[in-house]
């Protein structure tokens, strides 16, 4: 089949991020061509301020080389305007004349700077600050002469200011309003940006308006004169006093335009085969300025030029933040407040802090901040998700990490740490490395940054660190990945809540199926969402969906844990704890026949033996079988242990028989599978020696009962386990422990802890089921007994069947050749 | 030395599993994919000598058990923007047996 033509007009941003989202979903679909006004490859606009201001080169902030079209196929004309659109031949006509037929057409035209008009706006020395021409004008007239005007204190005219100051010249800052920035921030913080911009030097007239700029002997621009009469000298003025939907080529071509080209949710144009994207769209009455929005508008359009017609824009939320080093600002959301918000201000002057949170029906939606923005990215978080902040209402002026939602992120400032502070501690990457991977390699995402340099890829507990860094370097570039409907993997667009829902409503029980039906875009998945669709199969059709090991990780399929050195850890299963002298004898002739070079205990008080070759785990095995022992699943998302304290059966203090407990709480759960490992405990007394506090269940012996503590986290970010109900019974306890984790492994996202479930849905919605609402928990309790019937011991399995064992062996081989076959 | 060995039937590799192989030039991993193909790689992850055959196969490549590089079936390379390279080796299936050529 012949390719069609896309051809695509504007070589910035926004046009040449949509072709590589297209790209990557139908690289073959069309042939490409690219229109580029500019004389230049795709470079990072937001860049031209540190460039300007002499922190960044050119070469720093082109995002696709010349060589990225020709390896992509992509034919490029730069230094050419496309005049003309002709909708009936469907062809653009370019200013040198050359002409391009298309198929799709996509407008990426951007956006044209305001030009005030003034007497005197087209002498020379008068300029925007749009591009790299501009840019380059800029420092030259920087090095001969002295005197500099800004028109306009938006983001824009400070960032121009700021970058012609360092570069020597006395700058000026006119601006018609009476405070800066005040498409984004408020009158306070304003304020609190003018004092510290005018300690570098840069000098304000606020509410000021010009009239006319002043032609000199030489030609050039020399000043410039305000409607009150008052002269300033002026060698070069700046105009930024906005910027205007560059819309002349679509109006030509008759296509409707209102403020900007009016585009529907799918980006496409009132004519059907033209889409538009960028700063140059009217989308539902809104022209974006800002880059964030514009790269959700290019992955839109690029899902429906590759046909695949399912993705919608619905308008973006945005977030500023100034790029002049050392000065901390951002801004999100509706930061104004007005009727029916209340408005959470700290405001000290003299530390340089001001903080303003707007919050309205409970839900953040703005906010300002100055002087310390370390949790900026999290405050656009909550507004982007909409998220309730009841619970964390009284906490939420003071951060992220006072509400402890993260591990060791975030506690410095990201703009101000040293580039050789180490930011991921898993993976020994240090801040300078991140910065250099962003710029050197264009990142704009927190995954990009993941792939490019590992930092918090592992243990994810620098994860806020590192966005804040992505913010700090980009600016407002920068968009937090959408934790709600964030896709699974790169092998699909569905959140796992949808693929869940899918499986469960479309009774899919097999991966293959499961991919096939929800579209996959890959032949096998991956290893992020294969392990994903396995649990969420098994553990919604149990009995029905059959398990797959290839789609677990090693420590599942092999029932041990692997070590750095390729050998495996086994943690033979004591129910709650208790053992036996024969047991710890066999333990003990294992450990020698195997050799096991270490012997230790876990955290969760079990023995650990490490160093075992793959090829004997089914000999120890089959020895610890002997002695009556299983797996201890020390390797799986699954149940692990239940820790026990001594309890009444011996201790002076116990007012429970917690080991019975624990015991009888670890037989119920055994061979249980979860979205992640499942820890529990059972202390005997609140003297809690079993540390119940920090389970995802933690059960404490009254005088009356039990009191069960669910949600608690002894890992990467301690977490305390929060109240859930008092009972009477051992047998209630096992039937609410049971029921709340059932509801965990239905609703829990794979890779989910409890702690992190009960965040995402709050601790009302599981007291109103388990707690409240007796039917729910027997019939939750009675599934999970459903799934858990009959399981097998996976080593005692190992051991029996051939097949299952032939995974442990390893082939030897005769070293002699055969006759090829 | 560039003759075929045996080395053992095909099912006996899982779909999307491998097997280890002891030979003279060190623990080769041969890997079966879930369209059949065979492919043959040393079992040294070049990151840090993880084990590759113990890793998840998805497509024609493998991601190492230890910290998750992306190795590439065919050609032992890492995907980028990873860097770093495997051995490989000769590996072909004909009428259910695998047969490995060492280097």
């Amino acid at each position: 089949m012949k390719k069609q033509k896309l051809v695509v007009v504007g070589n910035g941003m926004a046009g040449i991020r949509a072709v590589e989202e297209l790209l990557k979903l139908a690289p073959d679909l069309y042939d490409i061509t690219v229109f580029g006004a500019e004389p230049h490859p795709n470079y990072n606009r937001i860049l031209l301020s540190p460039v300007l201001a002499g922190e960044m080169t050119i070469n720093d902030i082109i995002l696709n080389p010349l060589g990225w079209y020709a390896d992509n196929g992509v034919r490029l004309h730069v230094g050419k305007t496309v005049t003309r659109i002709d909708r009936t031949a469907r062809k653009v006509i370019a200013s040198d004349g050359s002409e391009e037929e298309y198929d799709r057409l996509l407008l990426a035209t951007g956006s044209t700077p305001f030009i005030l008009p003034i007497p005197g706006r087209e002498l020379p020395g008068v300029i925007s600050y749009r591009d790299i021409k501009d840019t380059d004008e800029m420092i030259a007239t920087a090095a001969t002469h002295k005197h500099a005007v800004v028109i306009g204190g938006g983001l824009l005219g400070l960032e121009a200011a700021n970058g012609l100051k360092l570069r020597g010249m006395d700058v000026t800052v006119v601006h018609l309003m009476p405070w800066l920035m005040e498409r984004q921030l408020d009158k306070a913080a304003a304020d609190m940006l003018k004092t510290s911009l005018e300690a570098r030097g840069l000098k304000f007239l606020l509410e000021k308006q010009t009239e006319a700029l002043i032609r000199g002997e030489s030609g050039r621009v020399c000043a410039l004169r305000f409607k009150d009469g008052l002269e300033i000298p002026a060698d070069l003025v700046v105009m930024a006093a906005g910027i205007r939907p560059n819309t002349a080529l679509a109006e030509s071509a008759r296509l409707y335009c209102n403020r900007g080209i009016v585009v529907n949710d799918t980006m496409q144009t009132y004519d059907p085969r033209i889409y538009a994207v960028g700063e140059c769209v009217a989308h539902r009455g809104i022209a974006y300025g800002l880059v964030a929005p514009l790269f959700e508008q290019a992955k839109v359009c690029a899902n429906h030029l590759a046909n695949f017609g399912i993705a919608r824009y619905t308008g973006s939320v945005t977030s500023t933040k100034l790029k002049v080093t050392g000065i901390d600002l951002f801004s999100a959301g509706n930061f104004m407040g007005g009727a029916g918000t209340d408005e959470i201000v700290l405001n000290d002057p003299s530390g340089g802090v001001y903080k303003k949170l707007v919050v309205k029906n409970d839900t953040l939606v703005g906010a300002v901040l100055y002087g310390d923005t370390a949790d900026g990215a999290w405050y656009f978080q909550l507004v982007k998700d909409a998220q309730n902040i009841h619970e964390i209402r009284d906490h939420l002026m003071f951060g992220q990490n006072h509400v402890g939602d993260v591990g060791h992120a975030g506690k410095t400032l990201a703009a101000t740490m040293p580039d050789d502070a180490q930011v991921c501690g898993c993976n020994g990457v240090c801040k300078g490395d991140i910065v250099k991977a962003i710029k050197s390699q264009g990142l704009f995402t927190l995954d990009d940054v993941r792939k490019h340099t590992k930092a918090s890829s592992s243990c994810g507990s620098c994860t806020g660190l590192v966005e804040q860094i992505l913010a700090s370097t980009i600016g407002g570039a920068y968009t937090p990945a959408d934790s709600r409907d964030k896709p699974v993997c790169g092998c699909t667009d569905h959140s796992h809540g949808v693929v869940r829902q899918t499986i469960r409503e479309r009774h899919l029980i097999s991966i293959p199926e499961a991919m096939r039906y929800m579209e996959w875009k890959t032949p096998s998945g991956c290893p992020s969402c294969r392990p994903a669709l396995n649990y969420y199969l098994i553990s919604t059709w149990p009995g029905e969906a059959k398990d797959d090991p290839q789609s677990r990780f090693i420590n599942e399929r092999a029932h041990a844990n692997i070590q750095k050195d390729g050998t495996y850890s086994v943690v033979p299963r004591m129910w709650g704890g208790l053992t036996t002298p024969a047991e710890l004898r066999a333990i003990a002739d294992v450990a020698d026949k195997y050799r096991v070079p270490t012997v230790k205990m876990t955290g969760g008080a079990r023995v650990d033996l490490l160093g075992i070759k793959k090829e004997d785990l089914p000999k120890v095995w089959a020895d610890l079988g002997a002695a009556g022992m299983v797996s201890g699943h020390a390797y799986g998302k699954s149940i692990r242990t239940v820790k026990t304290c001594v309890g009444a059966e011996h201790c002076r203090f116990g007012t429970q028989k917690s080991m019975a407990m624990g015991v009888k709480l670890e037989r119920m759960l055994f061979g249980m599978w979860s979205p992640h490992k499942v820890k529990l405990a059972v202390s005997g007394c609140p003297r809690n020696c079993a540390e119940a506090g920090i389970k995802d269940i933690g059960v404490i012996g009254v005088d009356a009962g039990y009191e069960l503590y669910v949600a608690g986290n002894g890992g990467i970010k301690t977490e305390v386990a929060e109240f859930l109900c008092k009972v009477k019974s051992d047998e209630e306890v096992m039937e609410y422990s049971g029921a709340f984790l059932q509801l965990y492994r239905e609703e829990g996202f794979y890779l989910e802890r409890t702690c992190h479930y009960v965040a995402r849905v709050g601790l009302d919605h599981v007291k109103q089921i388990v707690v409240d609402d007796a039917a729910k928990r027997k019939e939750l309790h009675e599934r999970l007994l459903f799934a858990l019937q009959d399981y097998e011991d996976p080593w005692q399995a190992a051991v029996a069947k051939p097949a299952v064992r032939r995974e442990y062996e390893v082939i030897r081989i005769k070293e002699v050749a055969e006759v090829a076959p | 030395m560039s003759g075929w060995i045996r080395v053992c039937a095909l099912d006996e590799i899982a779909l999307q599993g491998s097997r280890v192989v002891a030979s003279s030039q060190g623990d080769i991993a041969i890997f079966r994919t879930a369209d059949d193909q065979v492919f043959g790689l040393h079992d040294k992850c070049p990151h840090k000598g993880g084990p590759l055959s113990q890793g998840i196969v998805h497509g024609d490549t493998v991601t190492c058990p230890l910290h998750g590089m992306k190795i590439g079936l065919k050609d032992g390379e890492a995907v980028a923007p990873d860097k770093g390279c495997t051995r490989r080796f000769e590996v072909k299936a004909e009428d259910g047996t695998v047969w490995l050529q060492l280097n």
